[in-house]
């Protein structure tokens, strides 16, 4: 098994249109219970993870200036991240797959935990 | 944790009632975005880590601090409520009057508030409806256009337009206000059709039964408090309580729209008939009667008697009567002459049907051929029963009622 980090990617207005209202946030937290349960029951997740504020400051180059987030053009930001296990990528993107985000019109970013088998 | 199943739309009604009392109604859009903004933040949170032991404890930490964030960064640029505009310029004073505004005494008398702000006399009944469901219980457009069978883009109109005009007012409507007999009346009112909608509504069963428990929630609200707790409000939520009483049986176990006469009587809520008749006994406090006390009382002994043929018709004719010098529409005619028809037989029950004074206004009400056809099947003549059922059918405003009327015609043939 292979451990995975699933980064959750959503604009701001896609994050409020999915969650903004209590019909919306009603059904996107239900499915969410669902997705995680069934990825806990089936053993692949190693570790819940942490939402991350939509907010932060970049320390960027040899002059070490600091700006303000947000952090891409794309405002495609990360909300926060969830460790999983799986067989590999392949299985990792298959997992991926139900997670309501998409529906959302978030994205998942599937990216392998680093392995040094020496 | 589980998730309680209207989490989100209870708290959205409470939290916009308490963040207006700060930010002032004209700040209306300003508090439904924190609402908003609060949903987001704690579904991020709750989605990795899961559900808290008290989520609305949550989404209202997480409103309050949003609120006092924009309290500090726009008390200068922005006016809030003009109550508290003294009150939220010193930090001393900010936070306990941010805390009290979101203490639950407070956030109920919002909500009352709220709800008597909706029904202004500048809006529609309609209007006042819509709005009511959507600030005050959490619905979204597009479930109202669901319960009312309208088109969403004319629901939307009708909020927008009326939050304009809520926008525009000073501040909420004040309980005090020597306009508070009135207003009331219109929030009874409000809710009587709102809860109409649910029960008699033409929608999907799901989002009827929603509509009608809200109803009856906001009557609870309205008793809880003393000045809105009058003998018109008990009779209206005894009114409630009792027609709630039977919505399980309303329909069949195959979607199919059941009478009250052939309803399986021990499948009615006992629990809420029993908190209808309290609630209708304490109404006869006042000095007047009411539609709402009348209305009731038909209900009431409705739900008593054991069958239609324990039904006591000779008090329920003379609690129509009694509605007809209160409230003399046709329906109410009209369902006056079914109970004279079941008391003194149908012979007399169709004379009366055909005297109803103006009956033009029932022509789309398929219900008043379908009585015709009812009476005339209990008296003998098939024919005629058939003609009227078809014409019922015809009119039937949804599948439930069609499919009832059309059953009902095809009865009359197979004799």
């Amino acid at each position: 098994m292979s451990q995975f980090v699933y980064l959750y990617r959503m604009a701001d207005e896609a994050r409020q249109q999915s969650m903004g209202t209590p019909e919306r946030a009603q059904q996107s937290m239900q499915k969410w219970m669902a997705w995680m349960r069934e990825l806990d029951a089936q053993g692949h997740l190693k570790d819940r993870g942490q939402p991350l504020e939509r907010i932060g400051k970049v320390v960027r180059g040899q002059q070490k200036t600091v700006t303000d987030g947000p952090f891409t053009e794309a405002k495609d930001l990360i909300g926060g991240y969830t460790l999983v296990e799986a067989r590999d990528i392949d299985q990792a993107v298959e997992l991926s797959r139900g997670c309501p985000i998409l529906e959302g019109g978030g994205s998942v970013e599937v990216r392998p935990v680093m392995k040094m088998d020496l | 944790m589980q998730l309680s199943e209207h989490l989100f739309r209870r708290e959205s009604g409470r939290l916009v009632a308490a963040l207006t009392r700060i930010f002032g109604v004209h700040n209306l859009a300003l508090a439904e975005d924190v609402v908003q903004d609060a949903f987001c933040r704690a579904l991020e949170v709750w989605k990795v880590q899961g559900i808290p032991d008290n989520p609305a404890g949550w989404l209202m930490a997480v409103a309050k601090h949003r609120a006092l964030d924009i309290v500090r960064r726009d008390r200068t640029a922005r006016t809030f409520a003009s109550e508290f505009s003294r009150v939220l310029e010193s930090e001393w004073t900010l936070v306990p009057a941010v805390e009290e505004a979101f203490a639950a005494s407070t956030i109920r008398d919002e909500q009352l508030r709220m709800m008597f702000s909706c029904c202004h006399p500048r809006l529609a009944e309609d209007a006042q409806v819509a709005l009511v469901l959507n600030i005050l219980c959490g619905f979204g457009a597009g479930e109202i256009a669901d319960a009312f069978l309208t088109g969403r883009a004319a629901i939307e109109k009708r909020i927008s337009r009326g939050k304009k005009v809520l926008a525009g007012s000073k501040r909420l409507f004040d309980l005090a206000d020597a306009e508070f007999a009135p207003r009331l009346s219109a929030v009874l009112r409000a809710i009587y059709l709102l809860f109409n909608e649910g029960y008699h509504g033409s929608s999907e069963a799901a989002v009827r039964l929603e509509v009608c428990h809200e109803a009856i929630r906001l009557a609870g609200l309205l008793l809880e408090s003393p000045r809105t707790a009058v003998p018109e409000t008990r009779a209206l939520a005894a009114l409630m309580s009792l027609h709630a009483a039977h919505i399980p049986t309303r329909l069949d176990a195959a979607g199919h729209l059941s009478p009250l006469v052939e309803q399986d009587r021990s499948r009615w809520d006992a629990g809420l008939v029993e908190q209808g008749l309290a609630l209708l006994e304490e109404s006869a406090a006042g000095p007047v009667v009411t539609a709402y006390h009348v209305e009731a009382a038909i209900a009431a002994v409705h739900v008593t008697a054991r069958s239609v043929e324990e039904t006591d018709w000779n008090a329920i004719v003379g609690l129509y009567d009694r509605l007809m010098t209160i409230a003399p529409t046709p329906v109410v005619a009209l369902n006056r002459a079914i109970a004279i028809g079941q008391r003194d037989g149908p012979e007399r029950g169709l004379e009366m049907l055909r005297a109803i004074p103006d009956s033009h206004r029932l022509r789309r009400y398929p219900f008043y051929p379908a009585a015709m056809g009812e009476l005339e099947r209990r008296r003998g003549d098939l024919d005629a029963a058939r003609s009227y059922f078809a014409a019922a059918a015809g009119i039937a405003r949804n599948t439930a009622e069609r499919q009832y009327l059309q059953d009902r015609m095809r009865e009359c043939e197979s004799r």
